[in-house]
């Protein structure tokens, strides 16, 4: 294995957000545009040489994909408690670094044509190379600090890229409530971190993850309140992957993120950033399972069905078609989730944990396309909302089809990759609880009427009175379109089972024709309602969402889930706890210490008039003195 | 030595000269007055050294030397306060002490 190779997959975004940020005034856009691609397009293909290399050079070693460590020490503190910096090559890491490569690539490509005339154009495409070093810093890591440190520079170039519009109100609130509410989660996760190192006397993913490890096996040894101290740990650092990914009741942030440029949206708030959650939970797979024999585990599975399913209610009241991509994305991440909480460790049993990274894989293309396609629609119509929109499918051919190829892939019909990825967890989830199977087949039902309602709102129905006659957009932007509509519709058939498992073991893959047949069924099910009620304007789509009553009102509102935020932070943190606090601190804290400064103040003003300035004064003083020490001294010497 | 005098006499005269010093060093208003005040703490000094050089040991002269070089160093010093004085006077038309108070706080 090449690692100087995969030490430059991270750097050379590194260097390139270095130089454009840098010379951010003197480079000229096009110039600036043309290096953040050509940086990326080398990492591209360094990251598919070392995913070859790794699955088919170096291939099985007894039988599991071996994980290839390379790093340094950076800070010690005792024989086993250290922080490493180093690179960390096994299957999932890998997999990861072709999805963030091939998605930002496609971002970089469409952005050029997106962001043209931009003023901030050099400023984006430096944030955009910051975003995918940190992206590929997280997938490398070794250890649970050197993710933590990448995660929260992903938290950073997040922030700068919601806000990039930062002359907007909305957008630099939204870039704040990203910040804060992942800050808030990653305080579990650092917590989470303190907590595990600390019982474990590790950082280290090896020694985590290695299931004869005496950190795993003495996972019953410390208990806290009904639970091993590990399953704590875990908990929390599963808070900040649920933050990351924006599971309930944490994925507030993620709607109002849409406030950034769409390739954003695309790259960071569906294909890559937000499954770094999910990615978390599968780096330390073998922990979550073999703690408490996999308690944790379930929370995880519970909250990530909870997610999907209450994200998937809310996308189809939505209006906006990125809000409505933003609950889709995590509907996506809640299934992704619950794959992973219902899978098991050995061989067959790792069907879940596969699936999850199956989905996230296929996922990613997908939802990016999706994305960068209502990009394109943005691009023509400078609207977000759907009432603004209808019959582009005459001045958009090519948005177009990607777009329902995208829609397709995410509705689970076959061949497209969503079907492939969706079929494995949903079998994954049949296999282990059936509650939790009726829930992923209903949400997979609504995903298809949300997506082809916005689908059919967007390219179907009734013209809408445009100021100018849409067309089509520039190739830079339907490129990167057609390519991710070839991946969605052909990476189902990677043989992703052969590759990834928990064990690393990999297994035999196969189709269990009666779920898929349900799972497609309803797919189709699904595109039917949203043919019927969106295809053409009509008022059956209103009648249904009237039946539905306070429910569907609810739901438009989100469930009322920001106000209620709202009101805890405002009524409750604000007015309550913060307000005094504040009291004290300005009556008590600096009262004590105003006290002691005005005091002192007024002794001296009082005292000062001893230094008079006139040397008799002094003279008198000095003389008195030794007056004064001679009576003593005189006193001591005669007595 | 004098005869008929003892070293207490003298003693006690420098000492009344000294105290007259300070008192008028402390009390006068007038920058001149205190310069005559100082003047006369330096001939208290020099008085004792002659008298203690005289009456404790007489077959040694360093006393008496001492007092010609208090006498030269009081002479520069005189010189040199009259001179501050003048210049104070030409720039406030003033002696009085009350008048240079700046250095007050």
């Amino acid at each position: 294995m090449n690692y100087t190779l995969v030490l430059l997959i991270p750097l050379i975004p590194l260097a390139v957000f270095l130089l454009l940020g840098l010379f951010n005034q003197k480079i000229k856009p096009a110039i600036s545009g043309l290096i953040g691609v050509f940086g990326l397009v080398l990492t591209t293909l360094f990251s598919i040489y070392t995913a070859f290399q790794y699955f088919f050079i170096i291939g099985k070693d007894s039988g599991a994909f071996p994980s290839l460590v390379e790093k340094f020490i950076w800070m010690n503190f005792t024989d086993t408690l250290r922080i490493d910096m180093g690179i960390l090559i096994d299957p999932i890491s890998v997999m990861m670094l072709i999805v963030v490569s091939t998605i930002s690539l496609m971002v970089h490509i469409y952005s050029r044509g997106y962001m043209k005339g931009d003023e901030g154009y050099t400023k984006f495409f430096a944030f955009l190379s910051l975003f995918t070093f940190s992206m590929y810093g997280l997938v490398l890591a070794t250890n649970l600090f050197q993710i933590y440190i990448f995660w929260e520079l992903v938290g950073v170039s997040s922030y700068l890229l919601i806000g990039y519009y930062y002359t907007k109100e909305s957008a630099v609130a939204a870039a704040k409530k990203a910040f804060i509410v992942t800050r808030f989660a990653d305080l579990g996760f650092l917590i989470g971190i303190l907590l595990i190192g600390f019982y474990t006397g590790t950082y280290d993913f090896e020694t985590l993850n290695n299931p004869e490890s005496s950190a795993i096996l003495n996972w019953a040894s410390t208990s806290f309140m009904g639970l091993s101290v590990l399953s704590w740990g875990l908990i929390l650092v599963f808070i900040g992957g649920a933050g990351k990914s924006a599971m309930f009741p944490l994925h507030i942030w993620l709607p109002d993120a849409m406030e950034g440029p769409t390739p954003v949206s695309a790259l960071i708030h569906a294909a890559t950033m937000v499954v770094a959650g999910v990615f978390l939970v599968a780096r330390l797979f073998p922990m979550f399972f073999f703690v408490e024999e996999g308690f944790v585990l379930q929370i995880v599975a519970f909250v990530g069905a909870f997610s999907s399913l209450f994200a998937a209610i809310i996308a189809i009241t939505q209006t906006d078609i990125k809000r409505v991509l933003a609950y889709s994305t995590m509907s996506q991440l809640g299934f992704m989730m619950l794959a992973l909480g219902v899978s098991g460790y050995d061989g067959q049993d790792g069907l879940g944990y596969m699936a999850s990274m199956y989905h996230l894989f296929t996922h990613a293309m997908f939802k990016a396309l999706l994305f960068l396609g209502a990009g394109s629609v943005i691009h023509a119509v400078h609207s977000n909302y759907l009432k603004d929109m209808g019959g582009l499918r005459k001045y958009m051919p090519i948005t177009n089809i990607t777009f329902l190829v995208a829609a397709l892939a995410i509705a689970g019909i076959p061949p497209f990759a969503g079907f492939w990825s969706k079929d494995e967890i949903l079998v994954a989830v049949y296999e282990h609880n059936s509650f939790l199977y009726a829930i992923g087949i209903i949400v997979a039902g609504l995903t298809a009427i949300y997506i082809f309602r916005i689908y059919f709102g967007i390219f179907w129905g009734p013209n809408r009175s445009y100021e100018h006659t849409p067309k089509e957009s520039p190739v830079s932007m339907t490129f990167p379109l057609i390519v991710l509509a070839v991946l969605s519709a052909t990476v189902g058939f990677i043989p992703f089972s052969d590759f990834i498992s928990p064990d690393r073991m990999g297994f035999e893959g196969h189709i269990n024709i009666p779920l898929a047949l349900i799972a497609v069924l309803v797919g189709v099910i699904g595109i039917a309602i949203a043919w019927a009620l969106y295809k053409k304007e009509n008022a059956l789509a209103g009648r249904t969402a009237q039946r539905f009553g306070v429910f569907y009102t609810w739901a438009y509102h989100k469930f009322y889930l920001d106000e209620l935020y709202l009101f805890v932070t405002k009524n409750i943190l604000f007015k309550g706890i913060a307000a005094s606090a504040a009291w004290f601190d300005r009556n008590i804290v600096d009262g004590t210490m105003n006290a002691i400064g005005n005091s002192t103040v007024g002794i001296s003003k009082k005292i000062r008039g001893i230094q008079s300035g006139r040397i008799q004064d002094y003279a008198m003083v000095f003389v008195s003195g030794i007056v004064l020490l001679a009576i003593v001294f005189i006193y001591i010497w005669t007595n | 030595m004098i005869a008929g005098i003892t070293i207490y006499e003298l003693l006690t005269v420098t000492s009344i000269l000294f105290f007259i010093g300070i008192y008028g060093f402390i009390t006068r208003k007038n920058l001149i007055s205190i310069l005559i005040s100082v003047e006369l703490i330096l001939n208290a000094s020099v008085i004792n050294f002659v008298v203690i050089n005289k009456y404790m040991y007489p077959d040694v002269l360093q006393g008496v030397l001492f007092s010609i070089f208090i006498i030269a160093v009081a002479a520069a010093e005189t010189a040199l306060a009259v001179s501050i004085i003048f210049n104070l006077y030409r720039q406030i038309s003033s002696v009085e002490v009350k008048d240079i108070e700046t250095m007050k706080y």
